[in-house]
């Protein structure tokens, strides 16, 4: 058996992940600019969750928790491009299945201690046991030993092994292709046994982890306040001192604070309605970072309902809708969509067409499914600007084909339960509760959404398309295991999304694009404020100039 | 006395335990599934199976209805689902800038409205008294949302007066409190008017004037101490309202109180904070209402409490 070794592992696989900007494949280059010091201010109106990394799930603690905590595996700032993280090398075995990392010596927990294999055994244990209740348990479901855990019969992973205090071995049940991606997720990030233990579910509260910044203060309700870890096991970063969260502010106080000099980076971003007062006036636009986002807006049609079960209906609905309009409508901040994956996301079908808008064609198609009078349904949106103007846009164009749309704009937890209903919502708007990815990779914009397992009660496939042809499809894609095959990988995955173009469950409206508002004094590459996997910000590695 | 402040809180319990059960039928048959809000989009069927089982989610309604009040009875008001700190943590750390933000509130509408209800029942019928009032029925019919927007750019932004939101110093505490006790303060405005109306027009204030003495003195010293009387037990009673005001409030200004904890437990469906923050509103409201009830015999010795 010959394994494929890997140390410093990212060339080879990043090749062949064909992303344009893998190309270079290098890790990341210190900024020579960079100053070490000073304190940032960053808003965000919600108080922040929890900073527990087997809870957390949201966009605000997401790279809170980057920051705070470390996984055997990381991304190069800016890129979606994997590195090693607290692993220093890792080896596949040739059938896909065994993964043996090898940890970095001397790595240190905030609390003094030395992180080891056995950390990461527990840290894997601990946010599969069901008793954490962690939303990303599912992730690991390829581990073997997985299923045991997750019914409660046993209480250690029976595929994860610590073969010495610098090394474990991670089995897998199948081969999965994405696992470096899993290993890389906050909810694979390892914590200490002994402060879990202290704190109880009140870890969140009191993280520990071995990130580049740790928790000084919490105020509940006020604010956050990391201070750098001095001992930091990646020289030279972070470059801040500390960063206060201010919590409570709402989008509109904190641009305006911003405005003053007061705040460094508004967490929720440029509030729609200033939107375009900012972009049109030079001094501020030039501090706005404008970048992709893995991200698709997009209407479900309920293949189970009348008359969304036929195909041609479905085709038809692809057909009306004016995406540039509706594009116009939230001042541009967006890119009209033609298929799932968004164009950042490697197996993007670049030489797709996608529907025309033919609403002409559109109607003939309706009539020759048998409905030349058009015909009733509802859609479903969420009740926050902008997603009920944009339903609205949505009614107009299906009404020039005959389609009378009822408007349901309710509460975004509303929504998805009537989503994840059977026979309930013909269509739904996905603004507002749209599928971001979790991890750079085209299969994570599948199975919850379009796949069979999604199409369950309480799911989140609210098209209710399930293809069994295409879901044998995707699980032979994700077992080309070996970085060699990347290309091969993405080109079934290309198939199937165009597969599912064509029986179009979906009708993709638009990949949004992010907006990262600054203060002046902020520095560091753009990329670091439109990272794909940290979002608004890689903390660890912007600075201040002043 | 004491036979009636036993039976009031008696009913008190009562009205707080009738406001348990509603809320609690509430969120139990909203259409929206806190598990799924817990679980996220990636969670797995088992995943979702599983927390529904470890919150209970699974027993049927008055089963966890009656597990919540067993604990709330024994000072547990519960986990928050999404954050898993205590629910009694959360309201606690909030709690206090809440109450700070009412007084303020309090202060700012007794001072505004006392003031514009002197004014204009002096002035009555003239042009200041016809201004006044249709400012204060502005004042009460404006939306707070509005004119917290509006003290935040004028005085904050274009001024520079006060700081744009946050908390901690008394000059944090201003545009709140102002916009919080300017509904209020209309109220008052024009309470305050016809009770001074009232008051002047009484024989001992005739008299007064007629022994000679000066018009200030007769104001301040005999007219306004007994206008303010049945004013201060409608006190007790703005509690409630502020109650409603303070979601808002807390909102523009970035204020941390409970009212923020509220606003996005709701969006989150995260149950136990949502009940703990409505029972303890429901408290503040019925202490309140009591504590009018209970000052109004020492204001007014005609009442009697029975």
């Amino acid at each position: 058996m010959s394994l494929m070794k890997n140390i410093l592992a990212t060339s080879a696989l990043s090749l062949s992940l064909g992303l344009a900007s893998f190309a270079s494949a290098q890790d990341y280059q210190p900024d020579p600019n960079a100053k070490p010091g000073g304190n940032i201010i960053v808003t965000y109106k919600d108080d922040v969750a929890t900073l527990d990394p087997a809870i957390g799930y949201d966009w605000q603690n997401w790279s809170m928790i980057k920051s705070v905590f470390d996984g055997l595996m990381d991304y190069v700032p800016g890129t979606t491009e994997l590195r090693p993280g607290l692993a220093e090398s890792y080896e596949i075995s040739d059938d896909g299945t065994t993964f043996t990392f090898k940890l970095r010596k001397g790595v240190k927990f905030h609390n003094g201690r030395e992180m080891t294999a056995e950390d990461v055994k527990y840290s894997l244990d601990r946010v599969t046991t069901p008793a954490t209740q962690s939303p990303g348990a599912g992730f690991f479901g390829s581990i073997k030993g997985y299923d045991a855990m997750a019914d409660g019969s046993a209480t250690s992973l029976e595929g994860v092994t610590v073969v010495d205090p610098y090394t474990v071995k991670i089995e897998l049940s199948r081969p999965d292709a994405t696992f470096l991606h899993v290993m890389a997720l906050n909810f694979a990030s390892v914590v200490p046994k002994e402060a879990v233990d202290e704190y109880g579910t009140d870890f969140g509260k009191h993280p520990v982890g071995t990130g580049a910044f740790k928790l000084s203060d919490w105020t509940i309700g006020q604010q956050l306040v990391f201070e750098k870890n001095a001992d930091y096991w990646r020289s030279g970063v972070p470059y801040l001192d500390s960063i206060t969260f201010e919590v409570g502010q709402e989008p509109i106080v904190a641009l305006l604070r911003l405005q003053q000099g007061e705040v460094d980076v508004p967490g929720d971003g440029i509030p729609p309605a200033k939107f375009n007062e900012v972009m049109d006036n030079p001094d501020e636009a030039k501090r706005v970072v404008v970048g992709g986002q893995l991200h698709t807006g997009y209407i479900t049609l309920n293949v189970q309902m009348e008359p969304f079960d036929k195909v041609e209906v479905r085709q038809a609905m692809n057909m009306a809708i004016n995406k540039d309009r509706i594009v116009q409508m939230i001042n541009g901040r967006a890119t009209p969509a033609n298929q799932p994956l968004p164009p950042s996301m490697p197996g993007y079908t670049k030489d797709y067409e996608g529907y025309p808008f033919d609403q002409e064609k559109a109607k003939q198609m309706l009539a020759d499914a048998g409905y030349p009078d058009g015909f009733e349904t509802e859609l479903y949106v969420m009740n926050t600007d902008p997603n009920p103007r944009i339903a609205q846009a949505i009614q107009q164009d299906l009404s020039q084909i005959g389609v009378k749309v009822d408007i349901k704009a309710l509460a975004q937890a509303n929504v998805i339960e009537a989503g994840g209903t059977p026979k309930t919502a013909p269509m739904i708007w996905s603004g507002g509760m749209a599928w971001i990815a979790d991890f750079p990779d085209p299969s994570n914009f599948y199975g919850p959404i379009l796949g069979c397992a999604g199409a369950v009660e309480g799911g989140w496939n609210w098209s209710w398309y399930c293809n069994e042809e295409l879901d044998a499809m995707a699980t032979e894609a994700d077992s080309i295991t070996d970085p060699a095959k990347q290309e091969e990988r993405l080109q079934k995955w290309s198939d199937v999304y165009m597969k599912v173009m064509e029986d179009a469950p979906w009708v993709p409206v638009f990949n949004e694009n992010r907006y990262t508002m600054k203060s002046g004094r902020m520095g560091g590459a753009d990329a670091l404020y439109v990272d794909p996997v940290s979002i608004p910000v890689n903390y660890d590695y912007v600075y201040v100039t002043e | 006395m004491l036979a009636y402040l036993i039976r009031r809180l008696i009913q008190a319990a009562l009205i707080l335990l009738g406001v348990s059960f509603i809320t609690f039928f509430l969120l139990f048959v909203l259409p929206a599934d806190p598990v799924r809000q817990i679980a996220g989009r990636s969670a797995t069927p088992e995943t979702v199976a599983n927390i529904r089982h470890q919150l209970g989610l699974d027993q049927p309604f008055i089963v966890q209805y009656w597990h919540y009040l067993t604990g709330l009875v024994q000072g547990d008001m519960g986990r928050s689902y999404l954050q898993k700190t205590e629910v009694a943590t959360l309201i606690a750390a909030r709690l206090p800038a809440t109450l700070l933000l009412m007084l303020g509130a309090i202060v700012a509408e007794l001072i505004m409205g006392l003031t514009l209800g002197i004014v204009a029942a002096i002035r009555r019928g003239g042009a200041l008294d016809q201004s006044l009032m249709i400012t204060s029925f502005v004042a009460v019919s404006a939306p707070q949302f509005v004119i917290g927007l509006l003290l935040l750019y004028v005085f904050a932004v274009k001024l520079s007066w006060f700081p744009i939101g946050g908390y901690g110093s008394f000059s944090n505490l201003v545009l709140p409190a102002l916009t919080l006790g300017i509904m209020g303060s209309g109220w008052y405005s024009r309470m305050m008017r016809s009770s001074m109306i009232d008051v002047l027009r009484s024989d001992y204030i005739r008299t007064a004037r007629a022994k000679g003495l000066r018009r200030f003195r007769v104001l301040a010293l005999h007219a306004m101490p007994n206008a303010i009387l049945p004013i201060i037990a409608m006190i007790g009673i703005d509690i409630g309202i502020f109650m409603s005001g303070i979601v808002v409030v807390e909102s523009v200004f970035g204020w941390p109180g409970i009212g923020q904890l509220a606003w996005q437990a709701i969006q989150r469906v995260d149950i136990p904070i949502i009940m703990g923050v409505t029972l303890v509103s429901a408290c503040a409201i019925v202490l309140g209402n009591l504590l009018a009830d209970l000052i109004t015999p020492f204001i007014d010795p005609r009442i009697k409490l029975r």
